[in-house]
């Protein structure tokens, strides 16, 4: 039986910042993860470390990520290959144009800097996006990171700052005697603290519930594919307004599209599916015509939790006190992660987070 | 009624269709290359003019008699030459040919995918003029050329004794022969190599050709680095060095698994192919209901194991359509495959897997070719606390480019395994994804 002052359940990117930022603060952490740090969600997504497009409540909490991934080396010990490349979203038409006009406009206090672009300005600056696009919004100071490098990152620095890790250990039941929670995993081993994080991604409806909190999560696929490495263009991530296929280049040469969704292949695993895959072979070329030609190597999928606003669950538990919740990311959790699991950090050291976190309360699914 | 589907059309694929027509079953038949007759009956382009007996030397009869029943299949089957199955999904198969996307339903699915070539990396195999032993095979059959002028053959198996044979009865220089087993393991395994007294005959009799002829062979020889600056010019191993201009190497064959994998087969860790192989029953059958496996792709068993096996599954596949059988056959099928691979056995004794291999492979040596991942980047990560395949993946790309590890996985595994003390079995596999091949973009959809 391990004692501690907080276990935190899943090591994703969410689970594992918190665990580095209790580290840190100098509690006793146990972090538990089934498989590996980092080998779901967190390390097998896009890529995309942006704020434009996000809805306006996310804001204050993306903008703290932003501060974070800005001193990356300095909190994980690598920079991931993370680059503020900007990122440009492209608009199909004029109405589309418009909605990111509107967006720039609502998110102005906030500090983006969006820049808009017309179909000439478009092309001016960046003569490789195809002609379909009417405009779009640059957000320079996004950009990209590799997810497979970064989340993991997160689970070493945890450890290196004093944080327990234990990998293949599947938490299957827990108690709470109104104090303590007892966690118990199918390997063993057992832990116990008065305080339990619940980042357990696409699978904390499961712990909800144990709780008498259910939420209605849905686990879903976005479809991702990588080309052989291709002469760089793309100086930019980009997405399109209204959804469609989104990419971007790294530095080897490789692009990196998504689109569409996939399906599951059984609790853990994912696949992209062939439709969703022909669809972004057929339709990238409008928008990325520099890809004629090209060849896709590998494709791939995530399983990833959505509520039913697509926004996250992130807060104190209404039913039991010492339980936190932050999972449910609805595909944008990447960027998020570090700020998040500083803000449940906080939740825990000083009673409540710096950033505003209400409107992701528990409490809006219990009617 | 949706067909029952072949996929490949080797030996196993092109029983597997003739044993289904036999029985009044009409297969589909997909194949991504050319022309039927797999690797080992691998066809010369149709205006070429050599004959069998100089393509395919003792096997020509076997060769034409695969041939003739591919040429009397193909119009009374569906066969679909030029056709890459890329994705399984969902009882479908997704193809393409000719940059045209399409997918087939199938009742039933025989996987006859066969082999490529082992490759265990050595310094220097990246420069032109290195070849795999299959692919000096290929340049040879397919193309009627050699790869050099003077051309060294190098790692082990059946399969080097024979090509070096067939190079140098093709008129090739053959400057060498380094077989990394030692003489005492092949007489070890004698037996059991005895079992298939035509096989070993043939063995003995191409190396006794090659020093008939003069062509040095040495046994217990392992390469260790290939010499060149724009290209090949020499070949070490122990003390000794040769001068040379093309090498072919390769430590016997790997199964071609994904297919299985896509199709959601469980695999098994397998001591004899020193491989993950996708589980099967004496006659064939998956671990899934309607897919079924034959061949070289499911365990390196050889030509005539793989016609045998081909024509096994097919009637496993009859019987579970509810059509009548010939059970004395199905029996007399399974002893033979039974005694063939007690032969494997023999052949794994007398070709041994170099076990050293991984120790000895120094840090610069690159492993990943087309991501250009060094062993010594691979160890790098095990000692970050790494050990399972996918996870080292991750990490350093080895695995990751355009062969998604057909070329360098078992290799990375090797490694992997020596330096984190773990068995080779216990390093996990790489985790199959579609496209089994690249896909383009600006692929059309079959209406
Ligand atoms: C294909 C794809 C593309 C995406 N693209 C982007 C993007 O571009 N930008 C962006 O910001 N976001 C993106 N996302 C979303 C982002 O990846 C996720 O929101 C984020 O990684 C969620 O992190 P997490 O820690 O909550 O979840 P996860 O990474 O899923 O971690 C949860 C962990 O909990 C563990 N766990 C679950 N149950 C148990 C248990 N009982 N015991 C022990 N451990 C358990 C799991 O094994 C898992 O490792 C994408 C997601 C996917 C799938
Ligand atoms: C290069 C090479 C040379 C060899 N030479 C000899 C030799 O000289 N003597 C000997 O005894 N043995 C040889 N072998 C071993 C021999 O090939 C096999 O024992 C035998 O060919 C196995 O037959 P098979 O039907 O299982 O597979 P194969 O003959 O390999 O046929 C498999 C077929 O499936 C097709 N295929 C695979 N995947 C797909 C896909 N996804 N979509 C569509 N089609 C697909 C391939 O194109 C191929 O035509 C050689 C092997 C190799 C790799």
């Amino acid at each position: 039986m391990i004692e501690a002052e907080v276990i935190v359940l899943g090591g994703g990117i969410v689970g594992a910042s918190a665990a580095l930022m209790l580290a840190r603060k100098g509690k006793r952490v146990v972090l538990v993860e089934r498989d590996f740090c980092g080998s779901h969600s967190s390390g097998v997504n896009y890529g995309g470390v942006r704020r434009q497009g996000r809805p306006l409540h996310q804001l204050p909490l993306s903008q703290r990520a932003h501060q974070l991934w800005a001193d990356l080396p300095a909190l994980i010990g690598i920079d991931g290959e993370y680059v503020r490349s900007g990122h440009l979203k492209l608009a199909r038409s004029q109405a589309d144009l418009e909605a990111l006009h509107r967006y720039a406009d609502s998110v102005r206090g906030f500090g983006l800097g969006l820049q808009l672009l017309d179909y000439a300005e478009l092309r001016a600056r960046f003569a490789w996006v195809g002609d379909v696009a009417v405009g779009a919004s640059l957000c320079p100071e996004d950009g990209h990171a590799n997810p497979r490098l970064v989340s993991p990152a997160f689970a070493r620095a945890a450890k290196q700052s004093g944080a327990q890790v234990f990998e293949q250990a599947e938490v299957t039941w827990i108690e709470h005697d109104g104090r303590l929670f007892q966690v118990h995993c199918a390997n063993g081993l057992r832990l116990q603290a008065p305080w339990l994080l619940n980042c357990a991604g696409a699978w904390a409806g499961t712990v909800a519930a144990q709780f008498g909190e259910s939420v209605p999560i849905t686990s879903a696929h976005p479809a991702m594919l990588v080309t052989e490495p291709l002469p760089v263009v793309m100086n930019v991530s980009t997405g399109v307004e209204g959804g469609g296929i989104y990419a971007r280049q790294v530095a080897r040469g490789n692009c990196i599209l998504g689109g569409g969704r996939g399906f599951a292949l059984g609790p853990r695993q994912a696949r992209p599916g062939q439709a969703a895959v022909l669809e972004i072979l057929r339709n990238a070329g409008e928008l990325y015509p520099f890809l004629k030609g090209a060849q896709a190597i590998r494709t791939w999928s995530g399983t990833e939790g959505y509520l039913p606003d697509h926004e996250p669950v992130i807060g104190p538990s209404s039913t039991t006190p010492g339980l936190l919740h932050g999972f449910g990311f609805a595909g944008a959790g990447f960027q998020l992660g570090p700020a998040v699991g500083e803000a449940l950090a906080e939740i825990v050291c000083n009673g409540a987070s710096r950033q505003p976190i209400e409107a992701f309360s528990i409490c809006r699914f219990q009617a | 009624m949706k067909p029952v589907v072949i996929v490949g059309a080797g030996p196993a694929g092109i029983r597997a269709a003739q044993t289904l027509l036999h029985h009044g079953v009409i297969p589909c038949m997909v194949d991504e290359s050319l022309r039927g007759g797999g690797q080992i009956y691998r066809r010369q382009p149709a205006n070429f003019r050599r004959s069998a007996r100089q393509l395919y030397g003792f096997e020509a009869h076997k060769a034409e008699a695969v041939h003739r029943t591919m040429d009397e299949l193909a119009p009374l089957i569906d066969y679909r030459p030029e056709t890459l199955v890329w994705n399984a999904e969902d009882g479908r198969l997704d193809m393409l040919s000719d940059g045209r996307a399409d997918s087939l339903e199938y009742s039933k699915v025989i996987v006859a995918t066969g082999a490529t070539d082992r490759i265990l990396p050595v310094p220097g195999w990246t420069l032109p003029g290195v070849y795999s032993l299959g692919a000096a095979q290929i340049a040879l059959k397919y193309q009627g050329c050699a790869i050099g002028e003077r051309v060294a053959f190098c790692g082990s198996g059946p399969l080097l004794y024979l090509v070096a044979y067939q190079y140098a009865k093709a008129g090739a220089n053959v400057v060498a022969v380094l077989d990394s087993a030692p003489f005492s393991a092949q007489c070890r395994a004698l037996p059991a190599l005895l079992g298939q007294p035509t096989t070993l005959a043939k063995g003995v009799y191409y190396r006794a050709w090659l020093a008939a002829h003069g062509i040095p062979v040495h046994q217990g020889a392992t390469l260790t680095q290939i010499d060149g600056e724009q290209r090949v010019s020499a070949i070490r191993w122990g003390e000794s060095a040769l001068e040379c201009d093309a090498v072919a190497f390769a430590h016997a064959l790997r199964s071609e698994t994904q297919l299985a994998d896509l199709l959601g087969c469980e695999f098994v860790w397998n001591a004899l192919n020193r491989a993950w192989l996708p589980q099967r029953d004496a006659a064939g059958r998956s671990s899934i209901d309607s897919v079924y496996l034959a061949g070289d792709g499911a365990g390196i068993m050889g030509a005539d194991a793989a016609q045998m096996a081909g024509e096994r599954a097919a009637l496993a596949v009859l019987e579970d359509l509810g059509i009548a059988i010939d059970q004395r056959r199905s029996v007399v099928l399974e002893q033979q495959l039974a005694g063939i691979q007690r032969f494997r056995h023999g052949l794994e004794t007398a070709f041994p897997f170099p076990e050293q291999w991984a120790r000895q492979a120094p840090d610069e040596l690159i492993l990943c070719r087309c991501e250009e991942v060094s062993v010594g980047e691979v160890r790098a990560v095990v000692d970050q606390g790494h050990w399972e395949l996918n996870r080292v993946k991750a990490h350093c790309r080895v695995g990751m480019g355009r062969c998604q590890g057909r070329m360098c996985g078992l290799a990375a595994a090797e490694i992997v395994a020596e330096r984190s003390g773990r068995g080779i079995e216990n390093v996990g596999r790489l985790r199959g994804q579609a496209p089994i091949k690249p896909l383009p973009f600006g692929v059309e959809l079959e209406p």
